[in-house]
C-alpha cells in the first residue's frame, strides 16, 4: 500500500516538473535570452499568459521553437519577426513601434501632457488678476451702472 | 468657452467613455485576427495520412477549398465531423490537415465516422500548423483557387457558422455545391 502511495506521490511530482520543461542551453548568454523571450511571448490560446507561464499545447511548441531558433543562433529580432508573421502582432506583448501601435506607446505621454495641460489653465484660472476678467464691464453696461448709482444718490 | 459648457464636460467624457466600454463588452477577446489572410498557403512537403504518398502544396491547390485542421485527440473535431460529412457530401472539397496526431488512431477514426476528406495532410511535428498560425483544433480555412488563404475560422464548423460566414465567401470566390 505504502508503496502504491510513494509511486502515486512520484507520478504526481514528474507531472508537475512536465508543466515547464527547461532547456540545456549551449551558453548562459542563450538561456537568458529564452527567459526574455518567453515572458514577452504572448501565449495565443489562454490569452493574458506569456508562453513561459502558460501549459497549453501551442505555448509548448512556442517554447521548443525558441529553444530551436535560438540555438541556430538566430536573432531575437528574426524570431519575433518569423512569429509575427504566423501568429500577428498579437503575440508580442511590447509591439514594435509602427503604424497603429504607434498610438500605445504615445498615449500615455499624451494623456501626461494633457493633464499638465489641464492644470496650468486651471491653476491660471485660480489668479486673482485673471478672475477680474469676468467682471469688466463694457462700456454701455459701465455708463448703465453710473447712471443707477446716480439715481441712487438722488433717491437719498 | 462659456462656463455652462465647462460643468457638462465630466459629463460628456463620462458618456464618450461609457460608449467605447460598451463596445467593449460586445468583442469577442478571443478572436484572433490571422495573419495569413490573403496571403498564400505556406508551402510543405509531407506525406499523405494513411499512405506513403508525398504531398505538397501543388497538390492541393487549384479549387476554392476548406483546409480543416484536425486531430483524435481534439474533442470539438469530433462534434463538427459529421457536419464535414455533410458538406462534403455536398460537393465542397475538404483537404484534412492531421495536426499531430497518431497516424494509425487517426486512419481508425475516420474508418469510424467517415471521412469527409479529398485527403488529410499528416503534419504529425505540426510544421504546417505552425506556418499557419494554428494554436488549437479545430481551425477551417478557406482557401481559394490560387492557393491564396481568404478566410480563417478557429473552433466548430456547423450549419449555423457555413451558413453566416463560410458559405458568402465561398460563393464570392467561386465555390460549386454545398447544402443547398
Amino acid at each position: 500500500m505504502m508503496r502504491i502511495l510513494a509511486m502515486l506521490l512520484l507520478l504526481g511530482s514528474v507531472a508537475a516538473q512536465a508543466v515547464i520543461e527547461t532547456y540545456e542551453f549551449s551558453s548562459p548568454e542563450l538561456e537568458e535570452r529564452y527567459q526574455q523571450l518567453s515572458a514577452e511571448l504572448r501565449c495565443p490560446t489562454c490569452q493574458n499568459q506569456t508562453i513561459a507561464d502558460s501549459n497549453s499545447l501551442i505555448s509548448q511548441d512556442l517554447r521548443k521553437l525558441l529553444y530551436e531558433q535560438l540555438e541556430a543562433g538566430k536573432s531575437d529580432d528574426e524570431i519575433l519577426a518569423y512569429l509575427v508573421e504566423r501568429y500577428g502582432e498579437f503575440v508580442r506583448y511590447r509591439p514594435d513601434y509602427d503604424g497603429a501601435t504607434r498610438i500605445l506607446w504615445l498615449a500615455p505621454v499624451g494623456l501626461l501632457l494633457l493633464g499638465v495641460l489641464i492644470v496650468f489653465f486651471v491653476m491660471r484660472g485660480r489668479r486673482p488678476e485673471a478672475a477680474g476678467e469676468e467682471n469688466v464691464l463694457d462700456t454701455a453696461q459701465q455708463e448703465r451702472l453710473d447712471e443707477l448709482l446716480k439715481q441712487a444718490e438722488q433717491d437719498k | 468657452m462659456p462656463a455652462r459648457l465647462k460643468l457638462f464636460l465630466p459629463l460628456i467624457l463620462f458618456v464618450v467613455l461609457a460608449g467605447f466600454l460598451m463596445r467593449g463588452l460586445q468583442l469577442d477577446p478571443t478572436a484572433l485576427p490571422s495573419a495569413l489572410i490573403d496571403q498564400p498557403l505556406p508551402a510543405f512537403s509531407l506525406t499523405v495520412l494513411g499512405s506513403e504518398k508525398a504531398i505538397a502544396r501543388e497538390g492541393v491547390i487549384g479549387e476554392v477549398a476548406l483546409f480543416n485542421v484536425w486531430a483524435t485527440w481534439c474533442v470539438s473535431c469530433r462534434v463538427e465531423h459529421p457536419y464535414l460529412n455533410k458538406l462534403s457530401e455536398a460537393g465542397v472539397p475538404i483537404y484534412g490537415i492531421n495536426y499531430k496526431d497518431d497516424d494509425a488512431a487517426a486512419v481508425q477514426w475516420l474508418e469510424k465516422l467517415g471521412d469527409p476528406y479529398v485527403l488529410s495532410i499528416a503534419d504529425r511535428d505540426g510544421d504546417l500548423g505552425l506556418d499557419l498560425g494554428v494554436y488549437g483544433a479545430p481551425e477551417t480555412y478557406l482557401v481559394d483557387a490560387q492557393g491564396v488563404v481568404r478566410y480563417r475560422h478557429a473552433g466548430v464548423v456547423d450549419e449555423r457558422v457555413w451558413t453566416t460566414i463560410l458559405e458568402p465567401i465561398y460563393r464570392e470566390l467561386g465555390g460549386e455545391g454545398g447544402p443547398g
